[in-house]
């Protein structure tokens, strides 16, 4: 074999601690290297054209770039050595920068570190084979989980571009966290308003199928082709006759049912219909509370009801739909405050969430948009929000900011001036972080034109003195202690990975960060892949974000699924598991560690059972290669041969 | 259960707070645990040792663990969170700076000797059941809040007990000894601690701002764990009714007392007498 090896300086970053020239100069002497050379910006266009020059002029066989990751640039070179007439399977790339150059500062050290890599890269490429993709069909279906803003942005661009959509959303009713805000910031768009129309959208276009109060239980398969298992879950209701008059939800006797939508402010009726824009708009029976499915009797809204839509033998439903990609826009939680003793939420019932006040103020609210106290119903006039709850903290582990609340408690205390003029709302904040469009000028507002007081400090305690509360914090600007007699406090909760979040990452086999947020392909240039293909990210689920920001990333989620159903078919990798049946034993292990069901036993016409990889379904994670004990199952590209050979000539 | 702990008094126990201790051996003679005296045990080296210096602290305080472990026993139980504070920084400066914590010791140290408060020692190893079991006097009728300090549940990571801002453990023992217990959203607020030597005000505002809440939830007394707190609420209460204008009477007991009470401890053993604000009230049916 012919070998050429290029190793970058990429800039200083490579050449800053490690002598490219040495390495290149090294390179030579290794076994079927003819050309080896040191350039500074490989991957540039000129350094592509300088690979393919050699390719020709020495006529090469095999390519090894050092360089950066594989990650950053292995699809760039795999494309520039195959114009140059290569299989690009018998390219190699080193990882000289992060596994070297930006890891050490003694230089000396580094370059023997480099040239034992590039040494490693040859010895494998001399036993690489060329290798080529099939092609298989696209499903051009896509599947949504999760029917926030994000969700909805995203199913109505894939929907808008002709494709089949299936959404799944947990809850009963699509629209997520905007459909429970009173208004937007920083324009005071009635958030309902805007988004009402959006997820009646949903429901209408006929190519979006929409599973609500359905959870995702299981999902096989890849790029293309994925196989998704869907829990309908048992709203003891037959949504197909449901017609949502809410005949039943006025005549059920069980009034003491938690009212998920308003926070726990007020209640609900068992059987219930979550808000008056709900999508769908269908009862549901909360099984908690009803009396007939707790206690054995009721059953008045079967009686009620004008459709017989009450189905109490109802059971969780699978059902399986195949789609060719996945966008995720799961979304988030808010912090839970009672983790903040000091604060007394949970134990004093005016000192609530961000999100119960924003219930208060909304005109489909528990107290139909009156701001009232949810103790004894009075109109509070001194009222304090306190930023940075469950954000900025790291003795709560949660160290981030959560990047919305400096705008919500400012549109809040705008609403509440706006309100109760004779009120005085204070704003406990550490710093105001406001860097969006018209962001600063609207926190500008809150404090020029409404008047409200922003105090700089944290508050340390709060305690009830009468029927009101003590917040007894610090104003750090001023340098002295702050005592007001607040008649409401309202804590700006942070946002918080869904408490799903991690269990639905292994079924889509993506990975999420400490927090349990998703983690993007790239944090600047591939903000909406993951790493695992064919699945997309939208929303808060990858990070904390406002409602522009998550609706900017619903419809590049959805552009990226357009663009890979533009086609009819995709390559698949080659770079999967391969069985030497003439070596197999049928032993079938390969079969019980394959995570992705890619293994299956077939009989020859002799009898004997041998293994047979499912190449469209394997990954190629190799976990069949390392359990064969006949070594019969080989995953191509990482061969044992190759590995040992990598091994090998570290000792030579 | 534990049934034989080393016994740390510290200095308090042996001064000011002389009643703490009395009760808290007549406590734990009655409910059966053994107390272990340690041997010629010295001073936890409080405050000005580890303002001067952190290893020659931990190394006055470890001593006596040191010696407690010599004398085979893994528990030190301390009345006084300053003292608990204090032994338990010399096994963690052991753990982080073994060397030269050892140097400055100059005798065997395992590290495996647990420091513990008489709080912790009735919560955790009796526990509120059993001791609601033995009562045999209950504070009928009778309001009293528990004041926990600073020290005792915090740093929540350092102190592992009880919850750093709400914490409950006092609470469920005083429930134990019949009386009801309002809720008290003081029962952490700091009331001066030693800043009644150098800036008296400070002490009288915040020991105030706590007995002005304790009023006002309607308590008949307050339980305390800690010397400092009781010297401030109870001692110094004169004080503050002469500085803010005030007519507080309001007794402040230890917890060890109370229980005591309870269990029906002669009031003389457990030095009732020498607290500062008089008890007659608390110890009338209602």
């Amino acid at each position: 074999m012919r070998i050429g090896v290029f190793i970058c300086q990429c800039g200083t970053n490579i050449a800053g601690t490690v002598d490219t020239r040495a390495v290149a100069k090294k390179a030579m002497e290794f076994p079927d290297v003819v050309f080896a050379v040191d350039y500074m910006y490989t991957c540039s266009e000129p350094g592509q054209k300088e690979i393919q020059d050699a390719i020709s002029s020495h006529r090469l066989q095999g390519v090894v770039v050092a360089a950066c990751s594989p990650r950053m640039h292995e699809p760039t070179f795999r494309r520039a050595v195959k114009k140059a007439g290569i299989n690009p399977y018998m390219f190699e790339q080193a990882n000289i920068r992060e596994h070297c150059s930006w890891i050490g500062t003694d230089r000396e050290a580094n370059t023997r570190k480099a040239i034992d890599m590039v040494r490693m890269s040859v010895e494998k490429l001399r036993r690489n084979q060329a290798l080529f993709s099939t092609q298989v069909a696209v499903n051009k279906r896509v599947l949504v989980i999760g029917g926030g803003v994000a969700g909805i942005q995203a199913a109505l661009d894939c929907s808008d571009g002709g494709l089949e959509v299936v959404m799944v959303e947990r809850e009963p009713s699509i629209g997520g966290k905007m459909a429970k805000l009173d208004k937007t910031f920083p324009t005071i768009d009635c958030s309902s308003c805007i988004l009402g129309p959006k997820m009646v959208d949903v429901a209408q276009k006929e190519n979006i199928r929409l599973y609500a109060y359905s959870e995702v239980e299981a999902i096989s398969g890849y790029i293309g082709n994925f196989k998704v298992d869907i829990r309908k879950k048992a709203t003891y209701v037959d949504w197909n006759a449901c017609t949502g008059c809410g005949e039943c939800t006025q005549k059920c006797p069980s009034k003491k049912a938690f009212d998920h939508f308003n926070e726990g402010l007020g209640a609900t009726t068992a059987i219930n219909i979550p808000f008056p824009q709900a999508i769908p708009k269908k009862a549901r029976i909360d099984s908690d509370y009803c009396r007939y499915l707790t206690g054995g009797k009721c059953r008045v809204c079967e009686k009620i009801c004008p459709v017989k839509a009450i189905r109490f033998d109802m059971k969780d439903e699978i059902v399986t739909e195949e789609v060719g990609a996945i966008i995720v826009a799961s979304g988030y939680d808010l912090f839970d405050a009672r983790v903040y003793g000091e604060y007394g939420g949970g134990r004093y019932p005016d000192v609530i969430s961000a999100m119960q006040y924003e219930r208060i103020l909304s005109a489909s609210g528990p107290y139909g948009g009156h701001i009232r106290r949810p103790s004894d119903g009075r109109e509070p006039k001194e009222i304090v929000f306190i930023s940075c709850v469950g954000s900025r903290d790291i003795s709560v582990d949660r160290p981030y900011c959560s990047g919305i609340c400096c705008m919500y408690i400012a549109k809040q205390a705008i609403m509440t001036r706006d309100h109760i003029p004779d009120s005085n709302c204070y704003v406990s904040y550490m710093d105001i972080r406001a860097p969006g469009k018209g962001y600063d000028e609207f926190i500008r507002r809150a404090q020029e034109e409404y008047g409200v007081k922003y105090i700089r400090g944290r508050v340390g305690r709060i305690y009830p003195r009468g029927d009101r509360l003590v917040v007894q914090g610090a104003d750090t600007l001023l340098g002295v202690q702050v005592e007001i007699e607040a008649d409401l406090v309202v804590l700006a909760t942070g946002v918080e990975c869904s408490a799903g979040a991690r269990p639905l990452a292994e079924k889509l086999r993506i990975s999420y960060d400490q927090h349990g947020f998703y983690m993007e392909s790239h944090p600047k240039l591939r903000p909406v892949e993951t790493n695992t293909a064919g699945v997309f990210l939208a929303g808060v689920c990858q990070g904390p974000k406002d409602i522009p920001a998550s609706v900017g990333q619903g419809s590049a989620a959805a552009s990226k699924v357009q663009a890979l159903f533009s086609r009819d078919t995709i390559e698949t990798d080659p770079q999967v598991a391969h069985v030497n049946e003439n070596m197999c034993i049928g032993c079938g292990k390969c079969e019980q560690v394959c995570p992705f069901g890619a293994i299956r036993m077939k009989t020859l016409r002799d009898g004997s059972r041998k293994s047979e990889v499912l190449e469209t379904v394997c990954q190629g994670c190799g976990l069949c290669n390392a359990t064969c004990p006949n070594k019969a199952i080989q995953l191509r590209h990482s061969t044992d041969d190759q590995i040992l050979a990598e091994i090998n000539t570290l000792f030579d | 259960m534990l049934k034989r702990v080393a016994y740390y008094p510290g200095c308090s126990c042996e001064g000011m707070a002389i009643e703490y201790d009395q009760s808290v051996r007549a406590l734990c003679y009655v409910l059966g645990i053994e107390l272990v005296g340690i041997p010629d045990w010295n001073c936890c080296g409080s405050t000005p040792s580890h303002s001067y210096d952190p290893l020659l602290g931990a190394a006055l305080a470890g001593r006596n663990l040191a010696i407690a472990r010599s004398q085979g026993l893994d528990v030190v139980m301390t009345p006084c969170p300053s003292c608990l504070k204090a032994l338990k920084t010399a096994n963690q400066v052991f753990r982080e700076r073994p060397s030269e914590f050892l140097d400055v010791l100059g005798m065997p140290f395992s590290g495996d000797v647990r420091a513990i408060s008489v709080l912790q020692l009735l919560y955790e190893e009796i526990g509120p059941n059993l001791i609601q079991k033995a009562v045999k006097f209950p504070f009928k009728n009778k309001k009293i809040v528990p004041y926990y300090g600073c020290l005792l549940t915090r740093p929540p990571a350092f102190a592992q007990f009880d919850d750093p801002e709400n914490p409950v453990s006092m609470d469920r023992l005083i429930e134990a000894a019949g009386a009801a217990v309002p809720d008290f959203p003081h029962k952490t607020e700091c009331c001066g601690a030693a800043l009644g030597i150098t800036q008296r005000d400070v002490v009288m505002r915040l020991t105030g701002r706590i007995l002005d809440m304790a009023r006002a939830v309607g308590a008949d007394a307050l339980a305390v764990a800690c010397p400092l707190c009781q010297q401030n609420l109870d001692l110094r209460q004169d004080q503050v009714n002469r500085a803010l204008k005030e007519n507080f009477n309001l007794p402040v007991l230890y917890i060890t007392q109370i229980i005591g009470c309870a269990l029906g401890i002669d009031r003389k053993t457990l030095g009732i007498e020498k607290l500062a604000v008089k008890t007659d009230a608390l110890f009338q049916s209602a």
